[in-house]
C-alpha cells in the first residue's frame, strides 16, 4: 500500500457522521486523515507515493459490517474457511464480519474463540468478530462461559441455527448478558411447529408435497423473546426476520421501548417461496423464503426503521450437499458476493434512500455490537467500499471466491456493485 | 416427453393419450398370451427406496408384459446403506445403459431431481407426500370404464389428504377434467388445495351426498397419537365408510381404494367387498396404464 491514498470526487455516504455529499478522502499510513466536501480541497503532505483514485460518479461507503455469517471453520473447512470466506466478503465490499458459533467444535468457550481470531490474524482478509454460543454445545441446556468468551473477543451471543427452546434458559441468558451489555441474537423458530418442514407452509408447499414451516413458527418465538427481553432488560437482537408477523411484533415492541433490534437478509426482501419451484435446493434456507406479502412487509419494516440491519446469513455449503434430495439438502445461501448488489436494488426501487441503506449495512450493526467499524471517521483504519451504482454484471456462482456456490441468484443480472474495497491496508480493484 | 414425474406436469391431452393407449393394452391383457414385444431390448430398473409390494409388482409385471429386461433395486441390499449418495447411485445405474428408471422415494421431488440429471426416462412411482401419477391415471381409467367420462362427476376423496400422494395426483388430474372434487376428512389432514377448485367437508355425510365416486384413502397408523386425530375408533366413527354412509352417495356410485386397506378403520368390510367396490379392477387396470406410460415414453409409438 502506498503511504497515502487520495480518493477524489466520490459521493461519500457515511451515516455515522451524517455525511451524504461529493468529496475527497485522504488516507495516510492506513488511516483516514481527512474527509472533505468538494468545497474545500483536501490538503495532504507531500508524499513520495501518493495514489489517487478517481471516484467521480461512484459512491464511497464505510466498509460494510455483516453481523451474521458462517465461516465454517473450525470443523467444516470443506464448505468454507476463514481464508476463503473473508476473501469473498471483501469481494462483496464487506470489511467486518461476525461469524456464528455453529462450528465443530462449537464456539462455546474461549479456546475456540481464540482459534478463530488467530486464524483470522494469519489468513483473514477482513476483520472477524466471533459470536459465541449462548449455551454449551448449542444444546439449549446450560449457559456457555459468556464473560470469558467476551474477554477473548466475542461481541455477541447466539445459538444460531438452533433456537433456545427453553424459555427459562433464554430468560437466564438475557439476564446474564446484562453484565456485559451485549446483544443476545435469537434464531426464532418454534421447533415443534416447524418439525420436518423444509419450506414455507402454504399452498405452494401443499402443491409441491413438501412439509411446511408456518410463519407462526417464527412469530411465536419472536413474541416470546420480546416478552423475555422486556422482563429481563436484556438486549435482544432478532436474526433473519422473514415474516410479516415478526415485523409487526417488532414494531409494537419498539414503540413500547423494548431493547430489541432486528436484521433481515437480502433473500427475504428479494425473492419469495416461488424460487423453490422445481425443488431448487439452492433456494432452501432457514427460515424459509416466504410470500410476496412478507417481502412487502419486510421492505416496509426496513423503510420505517423497524428492521435496523441487513446481514447476509452467508451460509456456504459444498456442491455435493446441495445435489441431494430436497429434504436432505442443508439450508443456506452463499450470500457475500451478491448481498450489496441486492441491497442496492432497494435504492433503485426507491424503498430506501442511499443513506438509510448504508446505515443498515455499516453503522447500525457496528453500534449494536459495540465495535469500532462501519464509519469513515478520521483516525480510523481505512475500511472503505467504493460502489458503482450503474455497473451491471451477471451473477456467476462458479466464479465466487467463496467455496459455497449455493445461490438462488445464479444467472441474475444485477445493477450496482462494489468496484474497489480497501481493507486492512490493501486495495482491491474488482474492475479488472 | 422424457419423464413422468407428476400429473401436475401433464396436459389434459397428454393424459387422454395415456388413457387411450392404456385401453389398447387392456385388450392385450385379456388375451391368452399377454406378452408383447413392444419394448424388447429396453432395460428398466425399479428403484424402490421405500417398501412397496403392490406398486412394485404392478410395475414389474407391466415391464415383463412389454418384454423389457428388468432390474430390481431395493434399499436393504443397495449401496445406499453403505453411505453412497443418491446422485452417485443413479449415475452408476445410468452407466449400465438403462432406458427407464422407475422410482419411489420418501422425499418429495426426488424423481424431478433425478430426471434433470439422467438421460433415461424417469417414472415416478410415488415421491414423499407429493405425487403418485400412475395411480391417478389408473384411477381415472377405472372411473371412465364405469362412468363413460370424468366430465361433471362428483367425486369424494376421503381421509388423510395431507400425507397422501395418491390424493394429490388425483386432485391434479380430476381438476383438469371439470370434476366436482370434494375433500372429506379432519381439518388436521386437509392441506390448502384451494388452487384446484375443491370443496372441503369435515362432515362426511354432507360431503358424500350424491357422489358418483368415493375414493377412500389409507390411514397410516403412525398418524395416530401425533395429534392428527385422537384414535382409530373416533376416526372410523367420523370418516369411515360403512354401508349407511355409502347409501348417501348415488345409487350407482363406485367405491375405490388404492390399497392396502385397513378394514374397520377407514372402510368397513361389507363396503370393501360390495358390488359397488371396484378395488380389484383398479389393480388390473394398473397394469394396462403402466404399460401405456412406458410405451409412450419410449417414443416407439412415434416410430410405429
Amino acid at each position: 500500500m502506498p503511504d497515502a491514498i487520495l480518493i477524489k470526487n466520490g459521493h461519500i455516504v457515511d451515516p455515522s457522521q451524517g455525511i451524504d455529499e461529493v468529496g475527497d478522502i485522504l488516507i495516510e499510513d492506513g488511516k483516514i486523515t481527512e474527509v472533505r466536501s468538494q468545497k474545500s480541497e483536501v490538503r495532504h503532505k507531500e508524499k513520495e507515493s501518493l495514489r489517487t483514485i478517481d471516484a467521480a460518479g461512484l459512491y464511497i461507503f464505510p466498509g460494510l459490517v455483516d453481523m451474521h455469517v458462517h465461516l465454517r471453520e473450525p470443523g467444516f473447512e470443506y464448505k468454507e474457511t476463514i481464508k476463503t470466506g473473508t476473501m469473498a466478503a471483501v469481494k462483496g465490499g464487506i470489511t467486518s464480519v461476525c461469524c456464528m458459533p455453529n462450528t465443530n467444535p462449537v464456539n462455546d468457550n474461549k479456546t475456540v474463540t481464540e482459534f478463530i481470531l488467530r486464524k483470522t490474524y494469519a489468513e483473514g482478509s477482513c476483520y472477524v468478530y466471533p459470536i459465541g454460543a449462548i449455551t454449551k454445545g448449542q444444546k439449549g441446556e446450560e449457559l456457555a462461559e459468556m464473560t470469558m468468551m467476551h474477554e477473548a473477543g466475542c461481541v455477541a451471543f447466539s445459538d444460531d441455527g438452533r433456537p433456545v427452546t427453553s424459555s427459562l434458559i433464554m430468560r437466564r441468558a438475557l439476564e446474564y448478558s446484562r453484565v456485559l451489555n451485549v446483544p443476545i441474537i435469537s434464531h426464532c423458530e418454534d421447533m415443534s411447529l416447524s418439525e420436518g418442514g423444509v419450506m414455507n407452509e402454504g399452498r405452494l408447499s401443499a402443491q409441491m408435497g413438501l412439509r411446511g414451516i408456518p410463519y407462526a413458527s417464527e412469530d411465536a418465538m419472536v413474541a416470546r423473546d420480546i416478552i423475555l427481553s422486556e422482563l429481563t432488560g436484556g438486549r435482544l437482537h432478532i436474526a433473519h426476520v422473514s415474516t410479516e408477523g415478526s415485523v409487526r411484533l417488532l414494531r409494537q415492541a419498539k414503540e413500547r421501548g423494548v431493547k430489541v433490534t432486528a436484521e433481515t437478509c437480502p433473500h427475504y426482501f428479494t425473492i419469495t417461496e416461488d424460487a423453490v419451484k422445481g425443488y431448487n435446493t439452492n433456494a432452501k434456507v432457514n427460515p424459509p423464503l416466504r410470500t410476496q406479502r412478507d417481502v412487502d412487509a419486510i421492505k416496509e419494516g426496513l423503510r420505517d426503521g423497524t428492521i435496523d440491519v441487513i446481514a447476509t446469513d452467508h451460509a456456504p455449503h459444498h456442491r455435493d450437499e446441495k445435489l441431494q434430495e430436497f429434504d436432505k439438502s442443508p439450508s443456506g445461501i452463499s450470500g457475500f458476493e451478491t448481498a450489496l448488489s441486492l441491497c442496492l436494488r432497494l435504492v433503485h426501487e426507491g424503498v430506501l434512500t442511499m443513506s438509510q441503506l448504508v446505515e443498515k449495512i455499516t453503522f447500525a450493526p457496528a453500534k449494536i455490537l459495540g465495535i469500532n467499524a462501519g464509519t469513515l471517521k478520521v483516525d480510523n483504519y481505512a475500511d472503505i467500499t467504493i460502489v458503482d451504482m450503474n455497473r451491471e454484471f451477471k451473477v456467476e456462482s462458479e466464479n465466487f471466491l467463496s467455496k459455497g456456490k449455493n445461490t438462488p441468484f445464479d444467472g441474475w443480472t444485477l445493477k450496482g456493485m462494489p468496484v474497489i474495497t480497501i481493507c486492512k491496508g490493501k486495495i482491491y480493484d474488482w474492475r479488472s | 416427453m422424457k419423464d413422468l414425474v407428476g400429473i401436475k406436469e401433464l396436459s389434459r391431452n397428454e393424459i387422454e393419450l395415456i388413457l387411450n393407449t392404456a385401453s389398447s393394452f387392456k385388450d392385450i391383457l385379456k388375451r391368452d398370451i399377454k406378452k408383447v414385444p413392444a419394448l424388447r431390448g429396453k432395460t428398466v430398473v425399479n428403484l424402490f427406496f421405500e417398501p412397496s409390494t403392490r406398486t412394485r409388482t404392478s410395475f414389474e409385471l407391466a415391464e415383463k408384459r412389454l418384454s423389457t429386461d428388468v432390474l430390481n433395486f431395493s434399499v436393504p441390499t443397495s449401496s445406499v446403506v453403505k453411505g453412497e449418495s443418491l446422485f452417485d447411485t443413479i449415475k452408476t445405474i445410468e452407466a449400465y445403459g438403462v432406458d427407464f428408471i422407475v422410482m419411489r422415494h420418501s422425499s418429495s421431488g426426488t424423481p424431478h431431481f433425478i430426471a434433470r440429471n439422467v438421460n433415461a426416462s424417469v417414472i415416478n412411482a410415488g415421491d414423499g407426500i407429493n405425487e403418485h401419477p400412475t395411480q391417478a391415471l389408473l384411477d381415472a381409467f377405472s372411473i371412465i370404464e364405469k362412468k363413460g367420462s370424468l366430465e361433471g362427476l362428483k367425486i369424494a376423496i376421503v381421509g388423510d389428504i395431507l400425507h397422501s400422494r395418491v390424493a394429490k395426483s388425483n386432485i391434479y388430474l380430476l381438476s383438469k377434467f371439470g370434476v366436482n372434487i370434494r375433500l372429506i376428512g379432519p381439518p388436521t389432514l386437509i392441506p390448502d388445495m384451494t388452487d384446484h377448485n375443491v370443496e372441503v367437508f369435515y362432515e362426511m355425510d354432507e360431503g358424500l351426498k350424491d357422489s358418483d365416486v368415493i375414493m377412500m384413502l389409507r390411514i397410516q397408523m403412525e398418524r395416530q397419537g401425533r395429534g392428527f386425530f385422537p384414535s382409530t375408533l373416533e376416526y372410523f366413527k367420523n370418516w369411515g365408510l360403512d354401508i349407511r354412509r355409502l347409501k348417501l352417495a348415488k345409487k350407482d356410485a363406485v367405491v375405490m381404494h388404492p390399497g392396502p386397506m385397513n378394514r374397520g378403520i377407514e372402510i368397513s368390510s361389507d363396503v370393501a367387498d360390495s358390488k359397488q367396490s371396484i378395488i380389484l379392477e383398479q389393480v388390473t387396470n394398473g397394469l394396462a396404464v403402466r404399460m401405456a406410460v412406458m410405451y409412450l415414453l419410449s417414443g416407439r409409438s412415434e416410430n410405429a
